[in-house]
């Protein structure tokens, strides 16, 4: 059984970070040179930890299987990110970012983390406006803030609809430029396929070349991985087409506990599908919701009527109805799950009926059409492109998709696994958003671990190894799982079955999204969890991988993905079966209020569970870390 | 255009590809048919289809790069009936939608051509020269934890919208193909003028122009002639009066360099 431990600093919660710095064992800066750490991962959180690592003298190696660092995911963000600076004097403050986000992830995160975020969250924004990030201004030339995704105060920071790019662009700068100082050594189109673990500790990885076919072995004191989210096991999402879980789960199957791994987020303003060749779905920025009113057809029978028809009577606004203080503005979890009922009911609009309305009439009517433009022109572009209608003219239709993990590898206080030397940081981590993730948080976290906490807390570890005693890539636990990496890609190249890979990514995400989705039950994921592994025995028997593993392959490459997302699905799914309760993005329809609310269950399920790898075909350990909450009170999460 | 036709209408085009096994190979171009494109499907959706066709039937699918499928990333790179993502205006080829195109259309979709774009495999090239431009200078030098408070430094308006624009390039290379010289300056001047734009940005100005194009001559870019074909196939229509905003920094910081010591001007990280 793994052994969890939190490591969260005791003292009073404001004061527990800045305790643990000073008290943090260090390294030598003169022995700094003589570590080596390595990084897989180069979105916001990766690039941000190898820049700041090498500044302070560590070897750095950083791995990406994009053929740059600067197309990480995290470039995709578009709303913001939130700080407590309290630049607008609204009454925010580190506080009630900390408080916002503990509520708003339903109170299953760990106190002491969030609270970090929260403080660091002031020396992101100094960062990254000092690296030049063109975020918005005022005319005064200060700093401009909105109010975003359901925060009663304006405290998220923005570049237009592009924020992720921007902050990316610059932790890539900052990236770029240690590289050619010589800091950072940068690995791309290299795919990180298998963790070393030497004596339990973690001191390497296996890489393969995406364009080579090379397989390669890579020696480190400690490992960082910052690889993103799992969402893609849904096939559809508004993840990247490339975005996987092959390096945490890998390190999952050598031991690192995956934590909570069914707290899955469902953004409620995307595109709907629109046919079965669909690769991917796009995200409407939530920040449409400062000023697009949602809406439903009251009576079924006008779901597929022109919605410029319907008249104002005839129209329910079941968010401003339902959740009258927060309106168009409560949470994601929540929007989605009522634009859910809708769309049950039988009111749901579009060809599918699984969509609801967005409405800008009332903001133009306000604004302009100009005022409107210049807001969200940028959106509603991007909006007509995909559907070919005009958002100015008519509502644009949206529906909820998959769009982040809350779950991910298990961390302590310190960001580390259970795995000695292992380091999770950023949406690869459980963390800080507990069971559900507030907007503007994600680039928030992904900077905060790079940036403030990793460059200190890494050092505990390390001071504990000897420099220089990494073991060598000669060691037989390198060989083993070189020839894991090798053993697997030749198993997928010598099938030679019938279906390409996209076939069973489909179906795994239909079982995912209509059983382990926005609505969860029982019997539900009981058959998923019959499901999966049929599917997966199948898979292993009937996919056709063309090509050979000498060359770039990207069959090859989607083969491996899709192998290790039919294993995680189930382990969501079994991870949902055993949390009875219902908690931010995890709704169990067996427990809700009779307002169709979430039901936790504080008493039974008020804790952490930590999946630990039994071998193949063996059921994983549930472990569980108890979430004490010494500072605030567990409460009903109401937005009403 | 908006289109009227619904997205039950299916139709045919044939997509004329570009296959070449990797840089040394010899490349041909192929035809494949395709059928049931919808309108509404992408132009990349269209190339899964047809690639998960030809997976079964024994063939190697087409290699084609690509990742967020929403013109932010930069990835995806196609040049499509001549022009460096298709034809589109201000859009990646991951935003082109098959109701750009019409029933029995032949459609030829090729790699990024340039010499600093290495071709690796069928529509796959190497664009890692962009990264050591970057390298070599792309950044204002502020170490993790030395920043000041964000509001001690204002910028005016102006000049952060100015430099937004042109910090939104993604660094795609479309300009690069689309350049008769295969020229990186667009891409060069939209890093430069960004920074340059900033007041973060100022100390290490002059440095940075000089050791950005440097980089980008190094990396065997050709000479800008002012053609401006770059502007017009950029997907987030980076303007060329960055250019010239380039060519004036550089200029100038090319007379100050002179009359320094040698090894401030020699640019590099710092
Ligand atoms: S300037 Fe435009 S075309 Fe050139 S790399 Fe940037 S985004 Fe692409
Ligand atoms: S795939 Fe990312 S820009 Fe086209």
């Amino acid at each position: 059984m793994a052994k969890l431990e939190a490591k969260v600093p005791s003292g009073p919660l404001a004061d527990k970070w800045r305790r643990h710095k000073t008290e943090i064992k260090l390294v030598n800066p003169a022995n700094k040179r003589k570590y080596e750490i390595i990084v897989v991962g180069a979105g916001l959180a990766g690039s941000a930890a190898a820049a700041s690592l090498a500044e302070l003298g560590y070897k750095v190696r950083c791995f990406v299987f994009h053929d740059s660092p600067r197309r990480a995911h995290s470039i995709a963000a578009q709303g913001g990110i939130n700080a407590a600076k309290n630049y607008q004097n609204d009454g925010d403050s580190v506080h009630r970012l900390f408080y916002d986000t503990i509520k708003g992830g339903d109170y299953r995160a760990r106190e002491a983390n969030v609270h970090r975020l929260a403080e660091v969250s002031v020396n992101i924004i100094d960062q990254c406006a000092a690296q030049g990030v063109p975020f918005a201004r005022e005319y005064d030339g200060l700093l401009a803030n909105r109010s975003f995704g359901g925060a009663q105060v304006s405290r998220t920071f923005y570049a237009r609809g592009q924020t992720g790019q921007q902050l990316l662009l610059g932790a890539y700068s900052a990236l770029s430029r240690m590289v050619g100082a010589g800091g950072v050594e940068l690995h791309t189109d290299s795919e990180m396929l298998d963790l070393v673990v030497v004596n339990g500790h973690a001191k390497g990885i296996i890489v393969r070349d995406l364009v080579t076919g090379v397989i390669r072995r890579h020696n480190a004191d400690a490992v960082i991985l910052a690889t993103g989210g799992y969402g893609n096991v849904f096939n559809l999402s508004t993840y990247a087409r490339g975005s996987n879980a092959t390096a945490i789960w890998r390190a999952y199957k050598r031991g690192a506990c995956f934590g909570n791994p069914c707290y899955t987020q469902i953004h409620p303003t995307c595109i709907p599908v629109s046919g079965d060749y669909q690769s991917k779905l796009t995200l409407m920025s939530e920040s449409l919701r400062n000023d697009g009113r949602i809406w439903v057809p009251k009576k079924k029978e006008n779901r597929l009527k022109k919605p410029t028809d319907i008249p104002e009577a005839d129209r329910d606004y079941y968010l401003e109805r339902i959740y009258p203080s927060f309106g168009n503005l409560c949470p994601r979890d929540v929007a989605s799950r009522a634009a859910k009922r809708m769309c049950d009911e039988g009111r749901g609009v579009g060809e599918s009926g699984l969509g609801v309305y967005l409405d800008f009439s009332d903001a133009i009517k306000r604004l302009g059409e100009s005022g409107v433009r210049e807001r969200y022109g940028n959106l509603f572009d991007i909006y007509h492109e995909i559907t070919a209608e005009s958002a100015y003219q008519t509502p644009m239709r949206i529906f909820p998709a998959v769009h982040y993990t809350m779950g991910g590898l298990w961390v302590d206080y310190n960001l580390m696994s259970n795995l000695p030397g292992l380091f999770v940081l950023g949406e690869a981590n459980f963390s800080d958003h507990g069971a559900n993730r507030l907007g503007a948080s994600a680039l928030m976290q992904g900077l905060a671990d790079g940036y403030f906490v990793i460059p200190y807390t890494v050092s505990d570890y390390l001071a504990g190894q000897k420099p220089g005693s990494r073991p060598s890539i000669d060691n037989a636990e390198f060989a083993q799982a070189e020839e894991n990496v090798t053993a697997m890609t030749k198993r997928l190249l010598s099938i030679n079955g019938k279906e390409p890979v996209s076939h069973f990514h489909k179906r795994l995400g239909r079982i995912m999204w209509e059983f382990c989705g926005m609505a969860r039950t029982k019997p539900g994921l009981e058959l998923a969890l019959q499901q999966i592994p049929a599917l997966r025995e199948e898979f292993w028997r009937n996919v056709k991988v063309p090509g050979s593993a000498a060359t770039l392959n990207q069959s090859l490459e989607q083969a491996g993905r899709v192998a290790d997302f039919l294993e995680l699905g189930e382990l969501m799914c079994r991870d949902a079966l055993t949390r009875e309760e219902s908690c931010g993005g995890h709704f169990r329809e067996e427990h809700q209020y009779e307002d169709g609310e979430c039901k936790r269950d504080d008493e039974k399920f008020g804790h952490v569970a930590a999946w630990e790898y039994q071998g193949e075909d063996v059921a994983p350990l549930r472990n569980t870390e108890p979430l004490n909450y010494e500072f605030t009170k567990m409460s009903v999460r109401s937005y009403k | 255009m908006v289109s009227e036709r619904s997205s039950k209408e299916f139709f045919a085009v044939t997509l004329r590809v570009w296959r070449q096994a990797g840089p040394s190979a010899s490349g041909r171009f192929v035809d494949y048919p395709a059928t049931n494109v919808s309108p509404d499907m992408s132009f990349l959706e269209l190339l899964d289809v047809v690639n998960d066709g030809l997976t079964v039937k024994d063939e190697e699918p087409i290699a084609f790069a690509h990742d967020c499928r929403e013109g932010i990333c930069g990835t995806c790179s196609c040049t499509i009936n001549g022009k460096p993502h298709g034809p589109g205006h201000g859009i990646a080829t991951c935003q082109l939608y098959m109701r750009s195109f019409k029933d029995g259309d032949t459609i030829i979709v090729e790699p990024f051509r340039a010499r600093a774009f290495p071709l690796v495999k069928d529509l796959v090239t190497d664009r890692s020269a962009f990264d050591r431009i970057q390298q070599a200078g792309g950044f204002i030098s502020v170490r993790t934890g030395a920043a000041p408070d964000a509001n001690s430094i204002p910028v005016p308006k102006d000049d952060a919208d100015l430099a937004m624009d042109a910090a939104t390039c993604i660094g795609c290379g479309a300009c690069v193909a689309a350049c008769k010289n295969a020229s990186a300056m667009l891409f060069v001047a939209a890093k430069v003028s960004h920074l340059g734009l900033m007041p973060q940005g100022q100390p290490e100005r002059d440095k940075r122009v000089l050791a950005m194009v440097q980089a980008m001559d190094e990396a065997g870019f050709g000479n800008c002639t002012n053609q401006y074909e770059c502007s017009a196939v950029c997907p987030k229509l980076i303007t060329h009066d960055f250019i010239a905003r380039m060519n004036r920094d550089y200029v100038k910081a090319l007379f100050k360099a002179k009359f320094k010591p040698v090894s401030s001007a020699s640019g590099g990280a710092g």
